[in-house]
């Protein structure tokens, strides 16, 4: 379909579009990459007074902000997944980019469009909650804030965003010397939401699984971490880690029936995923 | 609102209201009817044109959102000299049937060729992998991208 009328305004950098969200309330959306949010246009199911445009803002950068890779709230997919200081510093998000949609849709969509729509089974969300990142926001009546991904994701498309704050960009701590991580998930076909996905990160010590991080998406409202899996597999070898923590996991996760899938068959894929994330990072 | 826009080399100048889509400003007001309209929610890659020369869903770009930008539709490519062999490939390996998808199929085609390099059949499938053909099965399609991904190389 076609979307419904909408007025439409063009911020020229961050302190304008705050502004603009300052006052036109709960009838103005943030249109970054749009894609989400054009496509929930069309189909009618939102219906905005006025978008505010804020694809010529700038926030389109990667760097090193002194020990974290910060990342603009306007870095699109495709700039993630091509970025080098990404690979080297956070390879899960690499790991990840390429699961995102499909090549068109990774060209505008955005990280900060992204985190900020925090749908269910989306990749950034929980790449952001495995590795601690810290979003930060901003609007005009308070400032800047700065807020871990674990305080940030509260329900079905949820955040503790208000209203008036905006996404200035993400932090994420960069990789330890022993670390690895990965972000595998399953899906019917390609670019499809997933089914199951998990964020995974641990670190291999002599031999020995250390400080396992793991954020699943797709099996309930919000990224999930699975902390009892965590702690099973921490100090273990890899194969007992993954015996362990896979074990561990249904005391996490409590996936929904849906039409596409009953819970029981879900849970057991996140297992499988899990298992085999665990047993690939730490060969 | 009055957007100014660089289409086919062309620049055009149109009054559009915020909600139409990129896609059908050109197929409704530039007339430009080669690029198809078909799911209206990203999924089908009917729409794929190139912006700033890369692939985008035309119909989850707003014409406002590309005031200032240059678009290249397949009435652009097929103008074009860097796409004969694109096009003489689909042609040669019957990569189209009813052609609804072919528009798209060669803007995202054409962005994996100015990429470079020789990616593997696995590789150009994942790139063309959000454009849906309900005619060919894919393999002649992918047939055309990766001979001409290896005749360039």
């Amino acid at each position: 379909m076609k979307a419904p009328a909408f007025d439409y305004v063009r911020a020229k950098d961050a302190a304008e579009a705050q502004a603009l969200l300052a006052r036109h309330g709960d009838g103005a959306r943030l249109l970054a990459g749009g894609q989400s949010l054009l496509a929930t246009l069309n189909l009618r199911l939102s219906e905005p007074a006025i978008l505010i445009d804020i694809g010529r803002i700038g926030l389109d950068a990667i760097e090193m902000r002194r020990d974290a890779l910060h990342i603009g709230a306007l870095v699109t997919h495709a700039a993630i997944a091509r970025s080098v200081l990404v690979a080297q510093h956070v390879p899960l998000l690499a790991d990840a980019a390429p699961h995102i949609a499909h090549a068109a849709i990774r060209n505008r969509g955005t990280i900060g469009g992204s985190l900020g729509l925090a749908d269910p089974a989306a990749e950034w969300p929980a790449c952001a909650l495995a590795l601690g990142a810290t979003l930060i926001l901003s609007s005009s009546a308070r400032g800047e804030r700065r807020l871990a991904a674990g305080d940030f994701f509260q329900g079905l498309y949820q955040t503790a965003m208000a209203p008036d704050e905006m996404i200035l960009g993400v932090d994420f701590p960069v990789l330890a010397p022993d670390e690895r991580q990965a972000c595998p998930e399953l899906t019917r076909r390609h670019g499809d939401y997933a089914i199951v996905g998990v964020a995974c990160a641990l670190r291999l010590v002599a031999g020995r699984v250390r400080g396992l991080r793991a954020a699943f998406f797709g099996v309930g409202p919000t990224p999930m971490l699975a902390r009892e899996a965590m702690a099973a597999a921490e100090g273990e070898t890899p194969a007992e880690a993954a015996r362990a923590a896979t074990k561990a996991l249904p005391r996490d996760l409590d996936p929904p029936d849906d039409p596409s899938m009953d819970a029981a068959t879900r849970l057991h894929l996140a297992q499988v995923l899990l298992r085999r994330a665990i047993t690939r990072l730490a060969a | 609102m009055k957007i100014s826009i660089s289409v086919n080399g062309e620049h055009v100048a149109v009054d559009v209201a915020p909600r139409m889509h990129l896609i059908d400003m050109l197929r409704d007001r530039l007339d430009l009817t080669g690029s198809h309209v078909g799911c209206e929610h990203g999924v089908c890659g009917a729409c794929t044109i190139l912006l700033d020369g890369v692939a985008v869903r035309g119909c989850l770009v707003l014409a406002v959102q590309a005031d200032g930008c240059a678009v290249l539709t397949v009435e652009g490519m097929a103008q074009d000299a860097r796409f004969d062999d694109l096009r003489a490939a689909f042609v040669a390996h019957n990569a189209l049937q009813c052609g609804y998808c072919t528009p798209g199929m060669l803007a995202v085609a054409a962005e994996l060729l100015d990429a470079g390099g020789t990616p593997d059949r696995e590789a150009i499938r994942a790139h063309m992998s959000g454009n849906y053909c309900r005619c060919t099965g894919y393999q002649a399609i992918i047939d055309a991208v990766e001979t001409v991904m290896k005749a360039r190389a």
